[in-house]
């Protein structure tokens, strides 16, 4: 039996991590799907073979994260969900169409399948706008007002153009030729607007949250949190280095974009997290307040520590089955 | 303009409805691409990696719908049903949890491998990867009719202020009906795989397709089907007296017995009158009703007078119910006659054919009528004797769920004619491709993302 506290963080920390790893693994699928180019069909098929076998797995981690909020913290989840009930909406219904779409556009009569190539790229932008929307009325603590819709409208193109630029990054890693070339360009320029977007959320942020603001410029934790901002601020200007050189000859450092981006994600998520600890609801709900009962929270976490590692392993196993340079994608 | 109680209640069954017409095809599909890929590779027979790549295409477009249509589910508890949660979320909690944790994941990831992964493991590997995902796609369903079923009869947990927490896991999972709903279940997956597979198998006969594939698909179909039908009949029988069992009220209103009675008539027809408490036009089979739920022709079943104001509607479980013992015993019927036909004269006739093909989806129809039957037959409980649907609502603006519900039922629409487009446009496609070559057997035939175009 675990300790009732304990459980709330330790539930929190695996939802943050879900989370975190959706937005690294399904971003970079919605940002292939943003980026498909509409006429240019050869391109368009081996984008989409770069994300085929993974992005079904990428999508079951969101089904974790809002699971993981459902069970552990039902009070939270109701409570976001009502208040972004048609952002929820909207997200629900451009993953299916963008997940469906990805089917059909391979099956359906060919006549079809620039029309399926469209619903694709709009389901992807999208499902990535109303994730962003989401995060930004989110951490304006659901307030409605003008400068709380300003707001999660940036956020809306900030994670937007967050997951372009990671998909471009994906684009470098797994694909040759003049595909990786424009892979290359796109990811100078969205990630441009990327690092842009993030400093606009970083600034905004604490100027009208007096919250977050306290807690990142106290004197201890500002000193703690200082390397936040710089490595994400150096690992930006490293990869417009990188960005410059690439594609370089054998292909060396293909995969440092993408590296970098996933790192980048990483440090924004630690520094968003940071910033509402422990509310799980902006200054309304603490996780302790939120969590289920801790026998059900037990009963959950022997399973999750026996299979979250399992998962992890055959998760890596099919990354290593379609490592490297994408190959026409085939049904065998 | 409708309530947000009444919009909820619709739109939930609008997407419970058509999320479970995928579920219900892949289920077994799976095990079917399972039997097709083992066989492969017993007798290295090209037919059989003929009838898996055809099929696997199906089953890979029906689990992608299967798996967008279940996301907006796990949103849905706490968006329209918050209620639903805050009551039993100490024990529908974990058992979703453990759906995602050992199922979706389990399906996802091998799910790749097995669609796209045949030249890059090796053929055991991508038998074991087919295997994984069949058995992940049935230890979902494992989880979710244990939670349904802990619905209709709750088990192992106590009530501490109005919370339902958990006292007894294996009570919990393995409630009364759990066994029989999930059996029930996984043989009405099995028909409806069995009559797609042999409707679209039939489409391609009478297209002229005379390759070797579609009339293998078809025989192993209808013999499963010949098989899993009276099994389901017997099965669906012992489900229906654990309900009489356990709501005697759902049992009434699928019988149409308004009040307690002795050798009550099995009702074949009948137009139930809520008003009046009685039913017109009924054609029965004296006695029968009792004989089947009590083994006794005079046998006394409990009529709804008995649980005024706590029964269901009767009209909408009574037809449901109608409808779903009606295709069973078409199935039935069909799967037999089918069977036997190509058993004496090995091809089927035209007629027969074409009676397979419009039974292409009849699982479908069969699948949500059964669910009607025992959801509706629920009611007014969304879990029995602990909450109520009416309780369990949001507060959330009705204009609000009026908008979503109108978006999904374009989208459910568009998506589903598509879905069906699709299907026979790839059966038509398969009719036109020449038989296979020997040498196919070694060297890997190219279906590229861009099938048809080769």
């Amino acid at each position: 039996m675990f300790e009732a506290n304990t459980l709330a963080v330790v539930f929190v920390a695996l939802m943050g991590l879900s989370i975190l790893l959706y937005a690294i693994l399904d971003g970079y699928d919605l940002g292939v799907g943003i980026l498909l180019p509409l006429k240019q069909e050869d391109n368009s098929d081996t984008m989409i073979a770069s994300i085929g076998p993974f992005w079904d797995a990428n999508e079951t981690w969101l089904v974790l994260a809002i699971g993981l909020l459902l069970i552990a913290f039902p009070a939270a989840h109701s409570y976001i969900f009502k208040e972004l009930y048609l952002p929820t909406a909207v997200l629900l219904i451009s993953l299916v169409l963008r997940g469906v779409a990805f089917d059909f556009r391979a099956k359906a009569a060919f006549s079809h399948k620039p029309t399926w190539n469209k619903v694709f790229k709009i389901g992807s932008l999208l499902a990535s706008m109303s994730q962003g929307y989401m995060l930004g009325m989110y951490v304006m603590g659901f307030e409605s007002t003008f400068a709380a819709y300003s707001f999660s409208l940036l956020s809306a193109l900030g994670v937007a153009a967050a997951y372009t630029y990671i998909g471009a990054c994906w684009l470098i890693m797994k694909t040759e030729g003049d595909l990786q070339v424009q892979a290359v360009a796109w990811a100078k320029k969205s990630g441009l607007i990327c690092f842009i977007g993030i400093l606009a959320v970083s600034v905004i942020n604490p100027i009208i949250n007096p919250n977050v603001f306290d807690r990142w410029f106290e004197t201890p934790n500002m000193l703690l949190l200082l390397p936040l901002p710089l490595i994400c601020f150096g690992l930006f200007v490293y990869s417009f280095f990188v960005l410059k050189k690439l594609p370089a000859e054998n292909d060396k450092g293909c995969w440092i974009p993408f590296t970098a981006a996933s790192t980048i994600f990483l440090l924004c998520f630690i520094g968003l997290g940071f910033s509402f600890f422990p509310y799980i609801v902006p200054n309304k709900l603490t996780i302790w307040e939120a969590a289920s009962a801790p026998e059900s929270l037990s009963f959950i976490l022997w399973g999750a520590i026996v299979v979250v590692p399992v998962i992890f392993s055959y998760t890596a196993f099919s990354y290593r089955v379609f490592w490297g340079k994408v190959q026409e994608l085939r049904y065998h | 303009m409708l309530d947000t109680l009444i919009l909820s209640r619709i739109q939930f069954a609008t997407n419970i409805s058509f999320h479970i017409l995928f579920p219900v095809i892949t289920i077994a599909l799976s095990w079917f691409l399972l039997f097709f890929k083992v066989r492969f590779v017993q007798t290295n027979d090209p037919v059989w990696m003929r009838a898996y790549r055809f099929w696997v295409k199906i089953f890979a477009l029906s689990f992608a719908l299967g798996v967008v249509s279940g996301i907006t589910m796990s949103f849905q508890f706490g968006t329209n049903w918050p209620k639903f949660m805050e009551t039993v979320g100490n024990i529908a909690g974990p058992l979703l949890g453990y759906e995602v944790l050992t199922a979706f994941f389990l399906e996802a990831g091998f799910l790749g491998i097995m669609l796209f992964g045949i030249n890059r493991v090796s053929p055991r590997v991508h038998t074991l990867s087919t295997f994984i995902v069949a058995f992940g796609t049935t230890l979902s369903s494992f989880w979710i009719l244990a939670l349904n079923s802990w619905m209709h009869t709750p088990q192992g947990y106590e009530m501490r202020n109005g919370v339902a927490f958990p006292v007894d896991w294996l009570a919990i999972i393995f409630n009364p009906s759990f066994p029989y709903r999930f059996t029930h279940m996984l043989i009405a997956s099995g028909l409806t795989a069995s009559f797609l597979i042999a409707g679209i198998s039939a489409y391609r006969l009478l297209k002229g397709d005379d390759k070797r594939a579609p009339k293998l698909t078809l025989k192993i179909a209808l013999t499963v089907a010949a098989i899993l039908a009276p099994t389901q009949a017997l099965v669906g029988d012992f489900h229906g007296l654990n309900t009489l069992e356990h709501q005697p009220q759902k049992v009434a209103a699928m019988e149409g017995i308004w009040h307690t009675e002795k050798g009550a008539p099995l009702l074949l027809f009948a137009l139930p009158d809520a008003e009046a408490k009685t039913n017109h036009f009924e054609i029965g089979i004296p006695n029968m009703a009792s004989l089947i739920l009590t083994h006794d022709l005079n046998g006394e079943i409990k009529g709804l007078n008995e649980f005024e104001g706590n029964h269901p509607p009767v009209m909408p479980v009574f037809f449901s119910f109608r409808i779903m013992v009606g295709l069973g015993f078409l199935m039935l019927f069909v799967a037999w006659t089918g069977r036997i036909q190509l058993w004496r004269k090995k091809e089927l006739s035209p007629w027969v054919l074409k009676t397979l093909l419009f039974m292409t989806f009849s699982g479908w129809v069969a699948t949500l009528a059964g669910w009607y039957v025992t959801e509706i037959g629920r009611q007014p409980w969304l879990v029995t004797g602990v909450l109520s649907v009416k309780d369990a609502a949001t507060d959330i603006a009705s204009s609000n769920v009026g908008l979503s519900l109108i978006a999904y039922l374009i989208l459910y629409t568009v998506l589903m004619i598509a879905y069906l487009h699709t299907i026979f446009t790839m059966a038509g496609r398969a009719v036109e491709i020449e038989e296979i070559s020997d040498d196919e057997i070694t060297k890997p035939v190219i279906t590229s993302a861009i099938e048809g175009l080769k």
